[in-house]
């Protein structure tokens, strides 16, 4: 077996949720609807750090359950801050299929390529520890860097749900992406990955 | 009266636990069915679970949620089952989910019934934008019937079914207010 560490990259590590240490950094970044509105469909609102850890109470229960998702906090290797979150959700193991979702929280924090890197270690992790066969990410057309960032790891847009998204008074398609595990395994082998 | 529940064929009704239980713990012994209906792996529930489930569901009421089950108009048997689930108001899109349980109302035009007084009822009384719905590429003629309602193909996810040896697609589908409105004239 490859002794690879599948938790650390060079700019960034993977790390278990800890939120008395986090919920006040991760409650600042829901305060910016911006970035709440790049994550989800849902209406954006402000989480006070006491919900964001009963969130986090719930999601570990939830895992005693053996509920098919795994949760990150991805964390800079320089000085171990917390950069953003990056998950895996929805998962049927009959199918070998799951979701990922990351999120960077900090807007100047972005672009520096901590995103890519923790992408990469989760696709390795979904792949190479969980087997899965294929994994989805779903975003918004307003939001052309996610899918410029999921394509450079190999997605491809699967499905244009047209105008199921409604904002700023207009309406937007929502978007599926999809990477098969083969799609993965070529990419790595292409020498993408030393 | 309106006829707002009421089709040509089929009407959408509230389920009886008492009495409807039994019959929808009846079709999930058909694995076809199962397989039609759901990702998760076919099992069977006792009419006990199911008859919980649905008072279990009464109790969280919850407003994103729409269930019926599907009557015969000839002799009001009981036949299936149709759901509006994962409401987004504010973007006004929604699911829909349907299974016919009684095989010998397969592509007889139940199920598109069905799905017409639903979709009436998606955009006329609970004014949405769109519905969505997926379909597992080897269910060829409920994707034959959603075609018909208006329906159209907004894309697949590729090889997510595993099921006897093979892999499958999801297909996803959709339909705006406005092709359906256009139908109605």
């Amino acid at each position: 077996m490859n002794d690879v560490p599948l938790f650390q990259g060079e700019l960034v590590c993977l790390a278990p949720p800890e939120p008395d240490r986090d919920a006040e950094v991760e409650s600042r970044w829901t305060h910016d609807a911006g970035y709440m509105r790049l994550l989800a469909p849902e209406p954006a609102r402000p989480l006070s750090p006491g919900y964001i850890k009963k969130r986090h109470e719930v999601v570990e229960k939830e895992d005693d359950k053996g509920f098919g998702q795994y949760h990150f906090v991805i964390r800079a290797r320089a000085d171990d801050h917390l950069l953003g979150f990056v998950r895996l959700e929805y998962i049927e193991w009959t199918h070998g299929a799951g979701m990922v979702r990351l999120g960077i929280g900090d807007p100047h924090e972005r672009g520096h390529g901590y995103g890519s890197e923790a992408l990469e270690l989760i696709l390795r992790y979904a792949f190479d520890e969980l087997n899965l066969h294929r994994l989805m990410a779903i975003t918004s057309e307003y939001n052309p860097g996610a899918v410029r960032f999921f394509e450079r790891a190999g997605f491809t847009v699967e499905v244009r749900q047209r105008q199921a998204l409604r904002r700023d008074g207009r309406r937007w398609d929502a978007l599926i992406l999809g990477l098969l595990r083969p799609e993965w395994e070529a990419k790595r082998k292409g020498g993408d990955h030393p | 009266m309106s006829t707002l529940f009421q089709g040509e064929l089929v009407r959408l009704a509230a389920p009886n636990p008492e009495t409807d239980a039994e019959v929808m713990a009846r079709w999930m012994h058909d694995s076809e069915y199962a397989r039609l209906l759901d990702t998760a792996p076919a099992r069977m529930r006792s009419a006990k679970h199911l008859k919980a489930e649905i008072e279990k569901s009464w109790e969280k009421e919850t407003p994103d949620e729409f269930f019926f089950l599907i009557r015969t108009l000839v002799d009001d048997r009981l036949i299936g089952l149709i759901e509006l689930d994962g409401i987004r108001w504010t973007h006004g899109d929604c699911w829909v989910g349907i299974g016919l349980g009684e095989r010998e109302y397969w592509g007889k035009g139940y199920g598109t019934d069905a799905m017409r007084v639903i979709l009436r009822y998606a955009f006329t009384e609970l004014n949405l934008h769109r519905v969505s719905l997926s379909v597992f590429e080897y269910n060829l003629r409920a994707i034959c019937s959603y075609e018909k309602v208006g329906f159209v193909v907004e894309g697949c996810a590729r090889q997510f079914l595993q099921r006897d040896g093979r892999r499958w697609d999801i297909i996803f589908m959709g339909i705006l207010r406005e092709e359906w409105e256009s139908r109605q004239r």
